[in-house]
């Protein structure tokens, strides 16, 4: 009886808890009891909490308005540190021993907040304020304001601990609910052989009937759920998701749902379904009722106020009225009567009530009182008393209360119908938006397509299950159908009181505080489309979006602009239908997961030499730190040796891609900007690719190993991109060239071994090539042995210095490095990063591709325009580098750079101003690409983009680099060797 | 999210694939004689139908092969899948 005491609304009997199992949690700092079994809602009404919010805009006191996911009030933050998750909606949270849950949005406490003020001065703040901050006087005097008072619940920090699923599934019918409909679907189907998904938001299977009086077969409605559920988990056919949410369907069917764990390793689990059918048994949504002040803590949907007596053993309140426009209000006059809780008014905007009803409210001693609404209510804290008026004559009363139960109709929760294209149409008798035109393959039963009765609901649902069967070619069972012996009140029959007008703050929508008077303002103001009411009022756009409301908006929107509702229609409801975690659609992609990791093929040889690795798409070093040496050090130590003596780079993941067949000198001759039918066997060239705009989107070293034999190098981020791009040319377009390519870059390991030394080292390694300067030239190539691998050579030099880059098969590629470290110690050897690799090309003024181009640049931009041009015969791109605007002589050319001040450190991404010292504004003449300190040259160099660059050498520009303003000169971008002595030994 | 029948695997999802834009776009024989505002059109413009689409698709994370499409870009419902170079079968091509 004590604990009774602690929870001062807990029912003495009654509900589907478990009072044996009692839980503690805490609301705001305090300690609180409940049961096992219960919500938070459920614990927070039971121990007679009436605030549990504030409102989004006004920060006015809201308490618990639904028991389900529509909630617009009781958006919670639970959990602590890592753990927290702010806007959680308290009738879907299972009670927890130790649950932490707290207000948000409100400061200092829930119940004292001095956010407040924006309702006491609610007139200054009316519907597309936001907007009108941006015409005066400017949107800089509101933001901070704005920016201050927005959004609702704090966003984590830390990061989530906590582990997401994603599963994809295929099923023949995917059930959304598990109500009456969705049950009776579920065996219906499932017993005929059916691969069944059955889906329900709730820990409990039955839905509806788990918390309405009803009796089937002889047994309360939520003990035939049960057995049914019990039935159906045996079926291995059936596959029975809880705690899920189908969260949005998508194109051909897809459908998401959004399930949360129990005692799982995951907390959420994403499920990607593709079902053959889709059964809606979503039910219907209560409606709110527009009157002045409806917003008060104690005003709670009727629905809800039964449900959590009947399901929960709660009552949320002593002193009951209940405000209506239909008969299924009553409903709850009666249930809670059974709990010897007294509904004392019944205030009814229709006219004629039935005879029934009537009678049955006379009997529980009820006073009903027809064609009246409420004009006022009052209470701060909570509902303390009403004023209603009677519309014929406007009489005024005047009652007491601490709970007012409203229902303004049922709404059809037909939002995954909208998400799939379907149609609506607006039914008079319910005053609702029901099924019209619906897609292939989709199917509505019970409440969602406006039913009324039980029984209907369950032959609906049993109908849909065995139509689709049929569909499928499965053998057909006589249908099961329970005996319905008590049922509940069930005519959805709706007459709305007509809108008071006069009066302002008559909310619309409780979760984004849009009042009537927001309403009336928008039209006045000319947004009579649905569409952009509901924009500049931002009705139905808060977490909830408009669940419980967004019928009165339209009804609302109808009566201002003197139109039916069906001729106002309804928004685009879009997917999601309930906010999906991030986590949930980052499933298990994060961190190591994200993407896959690359390692060289001698990755572990690299380790040894204390390598520092950076991810290119590869892991690749950079360079190779000697005890304890700075990388900077490490650069010009390496790019040095690379010069003095000889150095070993590996370039394995450089882009590989073998072309062959009779075509393939025709086919590459239309994909290279240069000349390839002229390539003799055992020959390398250097060329661009361009594609049809003209535009350089790659470049490398092609080899020709025999007439119908190519290798085709490209940049180790273009490979995939470029051997895509072949496939479609030749696939598209070129279909009758006789060429297959294939992407080889994994399959050999390359090694370039550089500097004067380079052809010593290889002869040591031991080769059965002739690698003299006359038998292998600058750009020759050829195939054979070194070190006893087979092995692709080719003579070319991204480093300026002789250079062999070798090719062997990528299995070898650890012993083959180590070979050429044992031999090349003789020599100095030296081995070499991607960053000294980038100082060694910078010093040679060697495009790179990427960092000195961009999406514009053209061959003529780079100094490749006389080949460009000279060539005679088509290739891609060929026909856009004559358009107007690539023919420009003041286009952006590359250029080198140089610091007057040699200390002068230059960065990629400074602006190049004309003339010597100038400060900003100033228009930009280009900018710097590439920058590195040279190690051989011993100063900073750069290279840029410059307008009409390779007709300004020598002239002397600004450099605008943030705060820093210096002076360079335009050269050559040869700054090393640029006669190419070096590379052609 | 569309689920696509390659005429090589069987039907994948639409992952598995990569939209190639309109398909029936023909090159100009021969570029060098083509005016620019031939060559624009060949470039840039392209039909942006509400309704039935033809368009172009290549099974990226599968077999690499190209493909024809004849889709509704308002239900994504695909009407055929033909290979390249066919005509589909279904309505005439609209060209560009």
């Amino acid at each position: 009886m004590k604990r009774l005491m602690n929870q001062p609304n807990r029912l003495a009997r009654g509900g589907l808890i478990n009072r044996r199992e009692s839980l503690k949690f805490s609301f705001n700092g305090k300690t609180l009891g409940g049961y096992a079994g219960d919500t938070l809602a459920s614990a927070l009404l039971a121990n007679g909490i009436k605030v549990v919010s504030r409102s989004f805009k006004y920060h006015r006191p809201r308490g618990i308005f639904t028991a389900g996911e529509e909630e617009p009030n009781a958006l919670i933050e639970i959990g602590e540190g890592d753990q927290r998750i702010p806007t959680c909606r308290a009738p879907e949270i299972p009670l927890q021993q130790g649950l932490v849950a707290n207000s948000q949005n409100c400061w200092p406490s829930v119940n004292l907040d001095a956010g407040r003020i924006i309702d006491f001065t609610h007139a200054l703040w009316p519907a597309g304020f936001y907007n009108k901050t941006f015409k005066w006087p400017s949107w800089h005097t509101w933001e901070n304001l704005v920016r201050h008072s927005t959004g609702l619940g704090r966003p984590l920090t830390e990061p989530d601990p906590d582990h997401y699923e994603q599963v994809n599934a295929h099923c023949d019918m995917l059930i959304c609910g598990g109500g009456p409909a969705g049950l009776i679907a579920g065996l219906t189907a499932g017993r005929m052989g059916a691969r069944v998904m059955l889906v329900d938001r709730g820990e409990t299977f039955g839905g509806t009937l788990n918390w309405e009086q009803v009796v089937l077969d002889g047994v309360p409605g939520h003990d035939w759920a049960r057995q049914v559920n019990e039935e159906l988990s045996t079926l291995p056919n059936v596959t029975l998701l809880p705690r899920t949410t189908v969260a949005g369907n998508y194109d051909h069917n897809v459908t998401t749902l959004l399930q949360t764990g129990k005692d799982t390793s995951w907390r959420e689990c994403l499920w990607t379904v593709r079902p053959k059918n889709i059964l809606l048994a979503t039910g219907a949504i209560e409606q709110g009722l527009i009157f002045p002040n409806n917003d008060r803590p104690g005003i709670m949907l009727a629905g809800a106020a039964r449900h959590y007596a009947n399901r929960y053993a709660v009552s949320a309140g002593k002193r009951v009225i209940i405000a209506t426009t239909n008969d299924t209000a009553y409903q709850t006059a009666i249930d809670l009567a059974r709990h010897k809780v007294q509904v004392t008014t019944i205030i009814d905007s229709r006219q004629n009530i039935s005879e029934e009803l009537t009678r049955r409210m006379a009997d529980l001693g009820t006073e009903v009182l027809p064609n009246t609404r409420i004009s006022d209510t009052h209470g701060t804290k909570g509902i303390r008393s009403i004023r209603a008026e009677r519309m014929d004559g406007g009489e005024l009363l005047s009652r007491q209360c601490d709970l007012l139960a409203v229902s303004g109709g049922w709404s059809p929760r037909l939002h995954l119908l909208a998400h799939a294209r379907g149609s609506m149409k607006f039914d008079q008798t319910s005053q609702s938006f029901v099924p019209d035109r619906l897609p292939a393959g989709f199917f509505v039963a019970g409440s969602a397509s406006g039913t009324d009765s039980l029984e209907e609901t369950m032959r609906e649902g049993a109908h849909a299950a065995t139509e689709i069967c049929d569909s499928l070619g499965i053998p057909l069972l006589d249908p099961y159908m329970p005996t319905v012996t008590i049922s509940t009140t069930e005519s959805k029959e709706v007459v709305h009181a007509p809108l008071d007008t006069s009066k302002q703050r008559q909310w619309i929508d409780l979760a984004h505080d849009v009042t009537l008077g927001d309403a009336e303002l928008a039209v006045r103001e000319g947004f009579v489309s649905v569409e952009h009411f509901k924009r500049y009022t931002t009705t139905g756009m808060s977490v909830d979006q408009g669940k419980t409301g967004n019928l009165n908006a339209f009804i609302a929107l109808g009566a201002l602009t003197g139109r039916e509702t069906g001729e106002v229609g309804t928004t685009t409801f879009r997917p999601p239908y309930v906010p999906v975690t991030l986590g949930a659609i980052a499933g298990r992609n994060l961190g190591e997961f994200y993407a896959p990791r690359r390692y060289l093929p001698a990755h572990v040889l690299h380790q040894r030499l204390n390598a520092r690795f950076q991810d290119y798409g590869w892991q690749r070093p950079d360079c190779y730190p000697r005890n304890g040496e700075s990388p900077e050090d490490a650069i010009i130590r390496e790019a040095r040796g690379v010069r003095e003596n000889v150095g070993v780079f590996d370039n394995s993941p450089i882009g590989k891609i073998e072309v062959r067949g009779p075509d393939a000198a025709e086919f590459l001759n239309r994909v290279y900007m240069n000349n390839v039918l002229t390539l003799k066997s055992r020959r390398a060239r250097y060329g661009l690719m361009l594609n049809e705009n003209g535009v350089i989107i790659d470049d490398g070293v092609f080899v020709r190993f025999a007439d119908d034999h190519f290798l085709v190098h490209t940049t180790s981020g273009g490979v995939s991109r470029i051997t895509a791009m072949m496939e479609e040319w030749l696939q598209c377009e070129w279909t009758g060239l006789r060429v297959l390519i294939d992407d080889v870059t994994t399959q050999w390991a390359n090694f370039t071994v550089a500097g004067p030394k380079a052809r010593e080292l290889i002869l040591a390694l031991g080769t059965d090539m002739d690698i003299s300067a006359n038998a292998m030239p600058h750009m020759a190539a050829g195939h054979g042995k070194i070190g006893g691998l087979e092995a692709r050579v080719a003579r070319v030099s991204f480093s300026g210095e002789l250079s062999f880059e070798i090719s062997i098969p990528a299995r070898n590629a650890l012993n083959f490095m180590q070979a050429i470290l044992d031999a090349g110690e003789a020599f100095g050897i030296m081995p070499y990063g991607v960053e000294t690799l980038m100082a060694l090309r910078l010093e040679k003024g060697f495009l790179h591709v990427g960092s000195d181009t961009d999406g514009s640049s053209t061959p003529d931009d780079v100094g490749w325009g006389h080949v460009a041009r000279k060539k005679t015969t088509d290739y891609i791109g060929k026909r856009s580098l004559y358009r107007e605007g690539n023919l420009d002589k003041d286009r952006k050319q590359f250029v080198g750079l140089e610091p007057l001040e040699p200390e002068q450190a230059l960065r990629p991404g400074g602006h190049l101003l004309i003339g010597a010292d100038r400060q900003a504004p100033a228009t930009s003449d280009g900018w710097i690409t590439s920058a590195c300190y040279s190690p051989n040259l011993e100063r900073h160099i750069a290279l840029g983009m410059l307008r009409g660059g390779s007709k300004r050498s020598g002239e002397i520009l600004t450099v605008c680099d943030e705060d820093e303003r210096f002076n360079v000169r335009v050269v050559s971008p040869a700054f090393y060797d640029p006669d190419n002595i070096r590379l052609s030994k | 999210m569309m689920r696509i029948e390659c005429p090589w695997c069987g039907v994948r999802d639409q992952t598995e694939f990569s939209c190639g834009g309109e398909s029936h776009i023909s090159r100009p024989e021969n570029p060098a004689n083509t005016s620019d505002a031939r060559w624009a059109d060949y470039l840039f413009y392209r039909n942006n139908i509400k309704g039935l689409h033809y368009e172009r698709w290549v099974h990226t994370y599968g077999c690499r092969q190209w493909f024809n499409v004849a889709r509704d870009t308002v239900t994504h419902e695909i009407f055929e899948v033909y290979a390249m170079g066919q005509q589909p079968g279904n309505k005439e091509v609209r060209q560009g």
